[in-house]
């Protein structure tokens, strides 16, 4: 059997005297289709900064496609397979969707230190094509990302971690203040992501993890509270507490 | 769609305005030789402010001690002239070395705390290299200043303030200006250009794309330096002199009035900036030569109250 | 060595009352005015201007030097300054440059280039001993009269209800209107008093430095800066402190050390930065 893509083993924060994340462990095989659902205040941030880097844990190790990247920088991560999205919009304001994937593939592609030679170069542009294709931002690849619709800015938020190549993706509410009309754009995008990356879908939207997801993880006060099917999950006991105590999708 | 290449290097391509404003500069020179020492003083100052577009316009980090390269780099070119090694070019590049190395560092303070901590910081190493050079007198004359003279240009193009001394030294100033600026032109097309952009607009974004911001700020800080110290370098040859007033405040400050008269990021602000400064200088100090800074003052003033981001649109939509 | 320290101490307190209104401004409107020590400036000319041309005593014009750079900053404050009030550091520091500019050259045009002499009472000359330690009248006028101030402004930050009010929108300045605090008043008030002491520390610095002159802004810019960012940005104790520091390093260093001269403050500057981006008081690591 191959090395999960992505595991989390016994992880553990505190801030103080809180303990925002408790000894979470799990693990997401290639290809996997795993959400991440919890109410507010469960510690979802927190552990995507664990897993990303942003933050070092107190207890507990972080697993990248079979090593212990525990001690390697959030920048490190993502070269070694590890792209996520925001829930809030991270995108640059002034480069086009075409120059902002291009940034992202010299990247990886270990260009960025090349000050002499152009940006634009001709192999790079089929990759981008290819991008701007699948994620429908073809129409609008030369405006500057500030003046795009904000669905499109959304897709281009999940493009960019794509065009990382990763191998582990955390999808941080791909859906989030997307207004009604432009959210099948969203949906298909995620259907069509590519099989063999392993995503992590961190979400509010019961419709939208159902319909994606193959795995479901709850979180509650920073701990799993279970881990199953979405079957399961919906059948569980538990989770309806969790999730009756507070608004259905708190 | 196969208009995304073309879309991407739309930048690349010299633009006639752009030609025209080079071969304007070499014609305004050939043309009016009496007015080439304050040309070749805009020309100098225009460089000094394309080092700080290079952090300041393209990455985003402000700076309020770019004079400490000005003055090392003036310094450098100075002391190998008394030291019996005159070559202008040979100064001007010799230059490069400690401001970049000095810019590599001290480029690691930048790195924490706010705005206002790398505004205090940048002025602070400033002010401790001026000091330094006042103390060490024995090697920069301290307050008297270094005075030297270098060697005709390729041993032919004699500069000074005698003669065609001032139109070489404002041709040279002018070709190395050039030269600069077509290095800056490459640097910020390229990949790299383009991710000290990224780390500009959005630095968790770029370091989620697996840029570390932190070198490439040391980086461009370390080349900021570089050309500020070239900058220095040539001032103090074309007018033979090294003085402490070099790495004061004043010039920090000034500077980056010229780079945000002209517009910050698209490289030729500062030169712009700078030309218009030094005119506007040279008009007013013809009539009141102890006043000319109010006139600075009040442009300043007015520019930030009718907003520096609404002119910057203005220009661009010109482009 | 207990002299060099007294003389220390006096011109940190001369500098603690200079910068005052700088670290205040900037911790509750989190605004970078350079243009502070223009308001030094125009208290040292309402000195030297009453005492040299209408023959007003020394002690009398100081009032004067308080209220004139007050009544002048709130004017700004209201016409210009809360303009850019959350505007980008880059324009704050542009605008205030912009406004040193023009404060010198038009001090230069209405009063010349030459310093203004502030010629002090006799009962300020001379010197005290104590014990075989000597101070300056003058020095320990300025320990007393800045001390006494230092300490009515903690005071009054600390016990009075305006006071809370300021410390509340320091802290968080939307809560604070939030919690029905006129927050507007606030800012003006303290613009006020800020540019007021600044004011009343010219007055007081003029002597030592040699008179009032045009390039008396950037003068004093660069060490007040160095204060507050030593200070933190975070009012009167850090202020106070870093002032004291630097005083104090200052003339030592220019006693024991007097060829590194400035060198050292500047080198406790960046150190202090470097160590503690925020100052060395600030609450936490605001990152």
């Amino acid at each position: 059997m191959t090395a999960p893509a992505l595991e989390a083993r016994g992880l553990s924060r505190r801030f103080g005297g809180l303990v925002a994340t408790d000894n979470v462990s799990f693990s997401l095989q290639p290809g996997a289709r795993q959400a991440l659902i919890g109410p507010n205040g469960a510690g979802k941030t927190t552990l995507i900064n664990l897993l990303t880097g942003v933050l070092k844990p107190t207890q507990g190790a972080v697993w990248l496609a079979g090593r212990d990247v525990t001690h390697v920088s959030a920048s490190q991560r993502v070269r070694r397979g590890l792209a996520r999205t925001f829930q809030i919009n991270q995108l640059f304001p002034d480069l086009s969707p075409a120059e902002s994937l291009g940034l992202a593939i010299s990247e990886r592609e270990g260009r960025g230190w090349d000050f002499w030679r152009a940006a634009g170069k001709r192999e790079i542009v089929a990759e981008i094509e290819d991008l701007l294709t699948r994620f429908n931002l073809s129409e609008v690849y030369d405006q500057p990302t500030r003046a795009l619709p904000y669905g499109k800015q959304r897709l281009l938020e999940i493009a960019l971690a794509l065009a990382c190549r990763p191998r582990a993706l955390l999808l941080d509410e791909p859906a989030a203040g997307v207004p009604e009309e432009e959210r099948h754009d969203i949906l298909a995008a995620l259907a069509q992501l590519p099989a063999d990356v392993a995503i992590l879908l961190i979400e509010h939207d019961m419709d939208l993890v159902f319909s994606f997801a193959a795995r479901i993880s709850v979180l509650v006060a920073g701990r799993l509270l279970c881990e199953g099917t979405p079957e399961e999950i919906a059948a569980d006991p538990r989770v309806r507490a969790v999730y009756l105590g507070e608004d259905a999708h708190g | 769609m196969t208009d995304v290449l073309a879309h991407l290097r739309r930048r690349e391509r010299w633009g006639v305005a752009e030609i025209a404003f080079w071969l304007a500069l070499v014609a305004g020179i050939v043309a009016f030789p009496a007015r080439a020492g304050l040309v070749n003083e805009a020309l100098i100052a225009g460089l000094f402010a394309l080092s700080l577009d290079l952090i300041l316009g393209l990455t985003g980090i402000v700076s309020l001690g770019q004079a400490a390269f000005f003055g090392v780099g003036a310094y450098t070119a100075a002391i190998l002239a008394n030291a019996g090694y005159h070559d202008p070019l040979l100064g001007v590049l010799a230059a490069i070395v400690p401001t970049a190395l000095i810019g590599f560092l001290t480029a690691p303070l930048l790195l924490r705390g706010s705005d206002l901590t790398r505004l205090m910081v940048t002025m602070g190493v400033a002010l401790m290299l001026g000091e330094l050079a006042n103390r060490e007198d024995g090697l920069t004359g301290g307050a008297d200043g270094l005075n030297f003279t270098v060697a005709p240009l390729f041993g032919r193009f004699a500069i000074g303030s005698f003669g065609e001394g001032p139109r070489n030294a404002a041709l040279f100033s002018l070709a190395v200006l050039f030269a600069l600026l077509f290095v800056a032109r490459r640097l910020a097309r390229s990949p790299f250009g383009i991710s000290l952009t990224a780390v500009r607009e959005n630095r968790l974004r770029a370091g989620a794309l697996g840029i570390s911001a932190a070198w490439r700020i040391v980086a461009i800080y370390t080349i900021s330096a570089a050309f500020a110290g070239v900058a220095g370098a040539l001032l103090a040859e074309t007018t033979q002199i090294a003085s402490l007033d070099l790495f004061e405040f004043h010039r920090s400050a000034n500077v980056m009035l010229m780079l945000i008269i002209g517009g910050a990021g698209y490289l030729y602000g500062g030169v712009i900036g700078a030309g218009v400064f030094i005119l506007v200088r040279d008009v007013v100090s013809a009539e009141t030569p102890e006043y000319w800074e109010f006139w600075i003052g009040l442009m300043l003033v007015a520019l930030v109250l009718f907003g520096r981001e609404r002119l910057a649109n203005l220009v661009r939509l010109r482009r | 060595m207990l002299t060099l320290l007294l003389d220390g101490i006096a011109y940190g307190m001369l500098l603690f009352v200079l910068s005052a209104g700088l670290a205040v401004t900037l911790g509750l409107m989190n605004f970078i005015n350079l243009a502070h020590g223009a308001f030094a400036m125009l208290g040292g000319y309402v000195t030297a201007l009453l005492m040299n041309r209408a023959g007003v005593p020394f002690l009398a014009t100081l009032p004067l030097a308080f209220l004139i750079p007050a009544a002048v900053g709130v004017a700004l404050e209201r016409t210009l300054y809360r303009r850019l009030y959350g505007a980008s550091p880059l324009d704050q520091v542009l605008f205030t440059i912009g406004l040193v500019f023009m404060a010198m050259p038009a001090a230069n045009y209405l009063l010349g280039n030459q310093p203004q002499q502030i010629n002090l009472p006799d009962f300020l000359h001379g010197r005290l001993e104590f014990q075989g330690v000597g101070i300056g009248v003058y020095r320990l006028f300025t320990i007393l009269l800045c001390g006494a101030i230092a300490a009515s402004l903690q005071i009054f930050l600390v016990r009075t209800r305006f006071g809370a009010q300021l410390r509340a929108a320091v802290d968080d300045s939307r809560v604070a209107g939030g919690m029905g605090i006129n927050v507007d008043l606030l800012f003006a008030i303290t613009f006020a008093v800020g540019s007021g002491l600044a004011g009343l520390g010219g007055a007081l610095a003029a002597d030592v430095v040699g008179g009032v002159d045009p390039s008396f802004p950037l003068k004093f810019l660069v060490i007040m800066l160095i204060v507050v960012s030593i200070g933190g940005a975070n009012g009167v104790l850090g202020a106070l402190f870093g002032a004291l520091l630097l005083g104090v390093l200052d003339v030592l260093g220019k006693y024991y050390a007097p060829t590194i001269g400035a060198f050292i403050i500047y080198a406790v500057m960046v150190a202090t930065l470097t160590l503690r981006p925020n100052g060395l008081f600030a609450k936490g690591d605001r990152r």
